[in-house]
């Protein structure tokens, strides 16, 4: 092989782009483990404490754009406490004193202050990207620093964050010389915008492409916007309220008429639904419609619309919608890849408006589908079969029973035949969550067939440590396996605790797993960190008393020791 | 600014769920909707994180609700919960038909202006408690009485209103003209009506015909 030049590798390696086949290449040989790291540009670390910046510097020097991933997953779900960790300001601050042409920076779940956004704003002067995902710790403070100081900025996006809104000006500090934006999201914004601002920032941006408001955009400005902007691809609404018979509403008309290339539409969190036939020349060209922040469409206002929707291939939507309307969606949207039905009601557990029958019409009418996340009232064996046998395709299949433990109305049994027909009919399988009354038998299921399974997420489940030691006997791909309110114990934590250096992370929140237990894990893989996080019981809980329960355990692979950053209530073994 | 008292909800168009004053280049000023309750929002979410612990929801729950489940990332949960109320607000409003008549409120003496929508009150008197709420730590303009504003119908009272330093709403109309609040029918009012001054007393004088004349032929 050594007839080529290095030159002629690493240009057939440009083409080659997702991080994990960049992985496997770096693993042929030392050769091409050289050239790959030397021309990576894009660098994913899906754990900020697997390795350091320091690290990851030395190992990829011409890195332009980084990917970080800090809480785990059930942090979303409140069960990690705030300050728990995932700091972003370590990173760049070792990025911008080891002058990193840092171009983009994408962050979920990482603990974001307004000093490491000033710090980004002005350490990298051809930054282009920011976007941030469920993030929180700054304000808008931090985000005019960002509008201000990054000159070449293409996009600001950002996604379900909590985000501090101290109604100053940030719009306003996007330079009058700024043309530069293709991607502006602030729908999770909550406070005001300085819509004239928006206007002016909107008219000198050729380039947008992507444009979400927030709720603080009421209509008018939105009309005015997109006729300044008719190129947008994907819309986010504000606020959608205004008279149907005013003359606002009938500009409105005419400027979505010429917006012939939205794709991807959102927001709607106010809404007169008398307003949106405004819309349904907009919706024949749909590829992806989110409407699960918009409570006030539903009924027939909503089936009209998604009727006009014939090339959807993503809709995100409330449970509201119920059974008929997801007979409905099954007849119109037979392009439809990826489903995802919210919770509309959280309060009154017992009144969701889905429930088995609404996801077998989907998956007869939409033979595309290959990611689904459903929250449901309840769910059969005879459905979930039947969806196996009509969707084999799954790659993402996340159910929600939203009584846990639900057994089969029909039948009283548990889920276990019903989930055992998904992994066994969909090998391509990725990720997986449970719910609904389930037994060691499903594990043993999804330990024979899940053969791609990288990610399971286990809720109310099992009867033994022999359910989890089938799936960390059987899914060779695993990398990360999140378990809460379920019966496993130490046999299942010990059997093969070299498992873990296999995965990413592995997460047990009220198990029966010991203090003991965890201990011997983090004695026998040093290169495991193992956190005990407690943060009610700091009192009661004991040190030396092995034999209680622990009440949360994160233990994830990494390369560089236990985190210096870690606060009080974690202790890493 | 006693903000704790106003709480206004008025479910506005635009303004629905995270309200707050921008401040905008042009001086005007939108309203602070939610100028208590938006902090109280922003304070709900770590409540609604204790609430769900705890079990501390409004209704009889007859499961324990448990943490984490169900799995609901909070920003979710949190909006959701901000718009239900204004889901059911907007639903109200546009049942009662038609859309919202804002007009600028200013008040002689206060640094900004505020904002009302006419359609969210059915009379002088609810306009009044209103008005009397938002600017309550300025003065008493709550002394509309509690026969409401067409007190200033009865001359005396009028007199002894517009000398005094009481403060007296007027309004401009559609011509343009400065009138004095409560001599129309109501609806027809909030036709006409394009903003409101709170005035001093002494000032609105010009605005009563009849009790000038009065004035003039007394002195």
């Amino acid at each position: 092989m050594s007839y080529f030049p290095d030159e002629v590798i690493e240009h057939v390696f440009d083409y080659v782009t997702t991080h994990k086949d960049r992985n496997a290449l770096s693993l042929v040989c030392r050769w091409w483990y050289r050239i790959e790291r030397l021309s990576r540009q894009r660098v994913f670390i899906g754990n900020c404490y697997a390795i350091s910046p320091e690290r990851t510097l030395a190992r990829f020097p011409a890195l332009r754009s980084l990917t970080l991933k800090g809480k785990p997953h059930f942090a979303d779900f409140n069960l990690v406490p705030q300050d728990w960790g995932g700091f972003v300001f370590p990173w760049i601050e070792n990025f911008a004193r080891s002058r990193v042409a840092l171009e983009e920076l994408r962050l979920k779940r990482m603990i974001v202050s307004d000093e490491s956004l000033e710090l980004l704003s002005r350490s990298f002067p051809n930054f282009k990207s920011l976007v941030l995902v469920s993030c929180e710790g700054f304000t808008t403070d931090g985000l005019a620093a960002i509008a201000a100081n990054c000159r070449q900025l293409r996009e600001l996006d950002l996604q379900e964050n909590e985000i501090d809104d101290h109604r100053g000006q940030w719009l306003s500090c996007f330079p009058d010389n700024c043309t530069s934006l293709v991607s502006l999201n602030f729908a999770c914004l909550k406070g005001e915008i300085n819509l004239a601002t928006l206007e002016r920032l909107v008219a000198r941006s050729p380039n947008l492409k992507v444009l979400r408001l927030n709720r603080a955009v009421p209509l008018d400005t939105l009309q005015k916007i997109l006729m300044k902007a008719p190129q947008l691809v994907d819309l986010g609404t504000g606020s959608y309220l205004t008279d149907p018979h005013s003359e606002t509403y009938s500009k409105l008309k005419i400027a979505l008429l010429k917006c012939q290339s939205i794709r991807s539409l959102s927001g709607f969190l106010d809404v007169l639904p008398r307003c949106l036939p405004a819309f349904y020349p907009v919706c024949s060209n749909l590829t992806s419609l989110n409407l699960s922040y918009a409570p006030g469409i539903h009924g027939s206002e909503l089936i009209k619309l998604i009727r006009h929707c014939v090339k959807l291939q993503r809709l995100w939507i409330l449970d509201c919608i119920g059974d008929n309307g997801l007979a409905v969606v099954a007849s119109f949207c037979k392009e439809l890849q990826e489903l995802r039905v919210f919770p509309s009601d959280l309060n009154d557990i017992g009144h969701a408006a889905v429930t088995e029958e609404g996801l077998v019409a989907i998956s007869a009418g939409c033979p595309k589908l290959h990611s689904l996340l459903y929250f449901c009232q309840q769910m059969t064996n005879a459905a979930l079969i039947t969806v196996a046998k009509n969707c084999p395709n799954f790659i993402r299949f996340r159910l929600c029973i939203l009584d846990p433990k639900k057994l089969d109305p029909v039948t009283a049994k548990p889920l276990d035949e019903g989930f055992g027909a998904i992994v066994q009919a969909c090998k391509s399988l990725r990720r997986l969550s449970l719910s609904g009354g389930l037994t060691d038998q499903v594990f043993l299921y999804i330990g024979m067939y899940a053969e791609q399974l990288e990610m399971l997420s286990v809720a109310f489940a099992g009867e033994s440590d022999k359910g989890m030691l089938y799936v960390l006997n059987g899914c060779k791909k695993l990398r990360k396996l999140e378990i809460m309110d379920s019966a496993f114990g130490d046999v299942a934590l010990l059997t093969d605790v070299g498992k873990y250096e296999t995965m990413r992370s592995l997460w047990m929140s009220s198990c029966e797993v010991t203090l003991g237990a965890c201990k011997m894990v983090a004695r026998k893989m040093p290169s495991l960190n193992v956190e005990i996080i407690n943060e009610h019981d700091q009192t009661e809980f004991c040190p030396d008393d092995d034999e209680q329960k622990v009440e949360k355990m994160y233990l994830y692979r990494t390369m560089v020791g236990p985190r210096n950053d870690a606060p009080e209530f974690v202790w890493t073994l | 600014m006693g903000f704790e008292e106003t709480e206004l909800r008025l479910g506005l168009p635009g303004n629905g769920g995270g309200g707050g004053g921008g401040g905008s280049h042009e001086g005007e000023m939108v309203m602070r909707k939610r100028g208590f309750s938006e902090t109280e929002s922003s304070d709900e979410s770590a409540d609604n994180n204790v609430d769900l612990k705890l079990n501390l929801s409004s209704k009889d729950q007859p499961k324990a609700q448990v943490v984490g489940w169900p799995p609901v990332r909070s920003f979710r949960k949190n909006m959701m919960a901000v718009q239900k109320s204004s889901t059911d607000e907007s639903t109200e409003k546009a049942v009662s038909g038609g859309s919202a008549v804002f007009v600028k409120v200013s008040i002689d003496g206060a640094p900004y202006l505020r904002k009302v929508d006419l359609k969210m009150y059915k009379s002088y008197q609810d306009l009044s408690d209103a008005l009397g709420k938002m600017f309550s730590s300025f003065s008493t303009i709550g002394n509309c009485g509690s026969q409401g504003m067409k007190d200033f119908m009865n001359e005396s009272k009028l007199m002894d209103v517009l000398n005094g330093s009481d403060y007296v709403p007027t309004y401009e109309d559609k011509d343009g003209d400065w009138m004095l609040v409560g001599d129309v029918p109501w609806e027809m009012f909030v036709e006409s009506c394009k903003r409101l001054r709170i005035m001093k007393g002494k000032e609105a004088v010009g605005l009563a015909p009849r009790a000038m004349e009065k004035c003039k032929n007394r002195s």
